[in-house]
């Protein structure tokens, strides 16, 4: 096994690009299924199953299939139906479409877990419906989720490789194209493996700080 | 579609299928060994196998994929079939996160039944094997139905290196027909199924196990009991309390 110190340098400014762009990705991801999970989870729990039915199937759907099939459908069927997104783009909203299912689910739980004694406070100070869930019910709720939803950003970040396969040029594409350039494989890989775990490992040690302050 | 071209995604279904299967055994027989390992008395045990868990959890699928295709070639000489490459990377990658499953659910038997093993004089390894599995591999159940969702979404990953599963299929299809919205409908189609099928037969594995135990699984079938109100006699012994 041969390691190449020189491969790693030039290496490196297309690293810093692809961590860029996978910083960007994730960023841009997370918001989206924050925002998408939390208005999945409030439809949910709308008194007509109208509502939840179709959004409790199309959720389903989401999270039980895989998400480059996803990122597939969106990079080569939105252009089909004439919309236009850069590639960056597609993948940052396929993630955060697909993620959302599964923030859902964590809202779900932390508006749940917020005690029954809350809702029957509210309704006893006579307070209107909008300003229960804003000042009661999703204060406490969202106190409580922060770390799981961590968790989810953490999950979302090891699967920005896959934007890779719709031709965005993150961490994981630039060490395609730089291996298939110089035909070496085992320093970029490596590199931006190690550059993985030195993100998620401190992410998850940070989280589960968080968990002990917040989670009481 | 033309016949041929469904003739096409059968077979992509077929290496799915067969990289979902071994993958999941691979992944298994990982998840054990690590997560076993995970509560030995023993530090240096303990500790690489931790590391192991951080290392393979904290990279992505996809790298320990194009590492597994790229890197062990060179580095090692070898190169792996593409199943076997797939399955490889798929059965560590994952069972990372099943050795965390099986660590928990360790953890969680109750403390007086590892104690009762030690006062019977039990070695390690019969403790291990008579008393905590039995009892730790039916909670274990519902998460690995999750990672086995989670295995089968993460099959589609090998498409990316050519090898001709579902994912790849489709995308072959879609070249044919220059169409994409059907085929990909019918392929996400697909892969739910699938993973309906893996739910299914999860809950009814999890039904049995638990069943073996004397313990009702969670939420339905408790449900449907009649309400223990104090009597102690009829209702304990219809949950099956051998």
């Amino acid at each position: 096994m041969t390691w190449d110190w020189s491969a790693v340098g030039d290496f490196m400014p297309l690293f810093l690009d692809g961590l860029l762009v996978t910083l960007k990705a994730l960023a841009l991801g997370s918001l989206i299924s924050f925002a998408l999970g939390l208005v999945w989870a409030l439809l949910m729990r709308a008194p007509t199953r109208w509502v939840r039915w179709p959004v409790g199937a199309v959720t389903e759907f989401v999270r039980n299939t895989p998400l480059l099939v996803q990122l597939f459908f969106l990079f080569y069927v939105l252009p089909e139906w004439n919309i236009t997104f850069s590639a960056l783009t597609t993948g940052v909203v396929a993630i955060g479409l697909h993620y959302s299912t599964y923030t859902m689910q964590v809202y779900r739980a932390g508006i749940e877990g917020v005690p029954a004694g809350q809702w029957e406070a509210a309704t006893a100070l006579n307070l209107p419906l909008r300003r229960t869930w804003t000042a009661v019910i999703l204060p406490q709720a969202i106190r409580r989720v922060v770390p799981a939803l961590g968790n989810y950003v953490i999950s979302m970040l090891k699967d920005t490789p896959m934007l890779m396969a719709i031709t965005v040029l993150e961490m994981l594409g630039e060490a395609r194209l730089y291996s298939q350039e110089h035909f070496q494989f085992t320093e970029p890989l490596t590199v931006i493996g190690v550059a993985f775990i030195l993100i998620s490992y401190p992410a998850s040690l940070l989280l589960r700080a968080l968990e002990r302050r917040l989670v009481r | 579609m033309t016949p041929g071209l469904w003739e096409l995604v059968l077979k992509g279904i077929w290496v799915t299928l067969q990289l979902l299967f071994l993958g999941s055994l691979v992944a298994g027989a990982v998840s054990f060994v690590v997560g076993v390992a995970r509560t030995s008395r023993r530090w240096i045990v303990r500790f690489l196998a931790g590391l192991y868990t951080e290392v393979f959890r904290g990279t992505s699928a996809l790298i320990m994929i194009f590492w597994v295709y790229f890197v062990l070639p060179l580095a090692f000489g070898w190169q792996l079939v593409p199943l076997w490459a797939g399955t490889l990377a798929l059965g560590l990658t994952y069972g990372a996160y099943g050795s965390e499953i099986v660590r928990g659910a360790l953890n969680a038997v109750d403390p007086a039944q590892r104690e009762g093993g030690i006062a019977l004089s039990f070695t390690p390894w019969q403790r291990m094997r008579l008393i905590l599995l039995p009892q730790a591999v039916p909670e274990m159940i519902p998460s690995f139905c999750n990672l086995l969702v989670e295995l089968l979404k993460g099959t589609a990953l090998v498409s990316i290196m050519g090898m001709g599963d579902l994912a790849f299929s489709g995308n072959l299809v879609r070249l044919a027909l220059q169409e994409s919205a059907e085929i990909y409908a019918y392929i996400l189609l697909i892969y739910f199924v699938i993973a309906f099928v893996i739910t299914r037969l999860m809950r009814v594995l999890e039904r049995r196990l638990k069943a073996g135990l004397g313990r009702a699984p969670e939420g339905r079938v408790l449900a449907r009991e009649p309400r223990r109100a104090g009597a102690s006699g009829v209702g304990a012994a219809s949950g099956g309390a051998s």
